[in-house]
């Protein structure tokens, strides 16, 4: 098998950036990622990535893809990693169908979308029930709908929708939301919005696609009739399929200022590391430092 | 030979940038349903595919959910 200098494994901020660095210095390397982009393809609206005044998420994402391609880049894209063997100076990648060795890696595999957990919401996922409201929000137009979650991105839901749908119901599960302050006013004033707070999701109900949602409020049941339900309660880090390696509760990968993991040769960047603040500009940032640190760690080894 | 290909897809969702840059990539010719401004044709691709997730291809009958690109491959025979 042959043995590659690097592999990047995730292609959303973190790791293009690592690859236009890897492609700078001429390292032999490999990107292996279930998609391009990550979490910043799925943003709506952003307004604080230095250089853009405006820009949306896809856009973005598609200018990072079009630097990246400038250079020549081995990228296995649709690929999921299940697994990471080995130690010291060699490391196996392992995908369903196949597999890479490497000197280092970089993991910058970001974040996913927590599920409720509730009955109902695997049956009706894609047929009322979504993780995406900027993907899927227009097809709920004139409809009545539910977003759950009570922090920014349930916000941003419920701002997106409330434009569109009949009527909003934002269900949170604490005592008031949180959030920014500007995107609290605007839901709290529109008239399409009603928030209830201190609820719980039971369920979510339809016979083809959803036409309602049972929640507890306050110890008691009510059934909203609602066609859309928008998932809004956060970001689980795609942390699992690597095992021996220090992670922190959350399950974010623990690193160093370097972003040097707990294993020796194995580097993170981005969303998937317990660095302070999630942002596509750091995610990108840490990408670049990530990928400098391998090519430091690389020169050592190679003249020890 | 050109198949008659549709998209319906969001301007916003990342998978319908893709899949519509990965047809364009290969040289197919492809109708763009954007269903976020058309009711009617949002109400097709429910009724075609059984699901409201966008993108959805209809490559001469063959309904696909997603950007998968082994079946629009296979579709397609490319």
């Amino acid at each position: 098998m042959d043995m590659y200098d690097l592999i990047i494994i995730g292609a959303g901020p973190a790791g293009i950036t690592a690859a236009v660095y890897a492609a700078r210095k001429k390292m032999r390397f490999l990107m292996v990622s279930k998609d391009v982009g990550g979490q910043a393809a799925w943003s709506g609206d952003i307004e604080n990535y230095t250089g853009y005044q405006f820009i949306s998420g896809p856009e973005l994402v598609h200018k990072f893809e079009e630097h990246m391609r400038t250079y020549s880049i081995d990228l296995k894209e649709g690929e999921a990693v299940s697994g990471i063997l080995g130690s010291g100076d060699s490391f196996t990648v392992q995908t369903q169908t196949s597999g890479w060795q490497s000197k280092t890696l970089i993991i910058c595999s970001g974040k996913r979308s927590r599920e409720l957990g509730v009955s109902g919401e695997r049956e009706f996922r894609n047929r009322g029930l979504t993780y995406c409201a900027t993907c899927d929000g227009p097809l709920f137009s004139g409809k009545d709908v539910a977003v759950i979650g009570g922090g920014n991105s349930a916000l941003d839901a419920a701002l997106q929708m409330m434009r569109i749908a009949r009527k909003v119901y934002l269900i949170n599960n604490t005592a008031g939301l949180e959030g920014d302050a500007v995107m609290r006013e605007k839901v709290a004033q529109s008239p399409i919005v009603t928030v209830v707070n201190d609820a719980r999701v039971v369920s979510v109900q339809g016979e083809k696609m959803v036409s309602g949602l049972v929640i507890d409020h306050g110890g008691k049941q009510r059934l909203l009739g609602v066609q859309g339900v928008f998932v809004e309660i956060g970001l689980i880090p795609n942390s699992e399929f690597i095992s021996g390696i220090e992670k922190n509760p959350l399950g974010e990968i623990i690193v160093d200022k370097y972003n040097q993991t707990s294993i020796p040769g194995i580097f993170a960047a981005g969303d998937v590391t317990d660095v302070p603040e999630k942002q596509i500009i750091i995610a990108a940032g840490e990408g670049s430092k990530a990928c400098l640190s391998v090519f430091r760690y690389l020169a050592k080894q190679s003249s020890s | 030979m050109g198949k008659n290909v549709k998209v319906y897809s969001t301007p916003t969702c990342p998978y319908c940038v893709r899949v519509k840059q990965f047809l364009k990539d290969n040289n197919v010719v492809f109708q763009d349903m954007d269903v976020s401004v058309n009711q009617a044709m949002a109400a097709e691709m429910i009724s075609k595919s059984g699901q409201m997730g966008v993108p959805v291809l209809d490559i001469e009958g063959t309904i696909i959910v997603g950007f998968d690109k082994g079946r629009i491959q296979q579709a397609l025979e490319i």
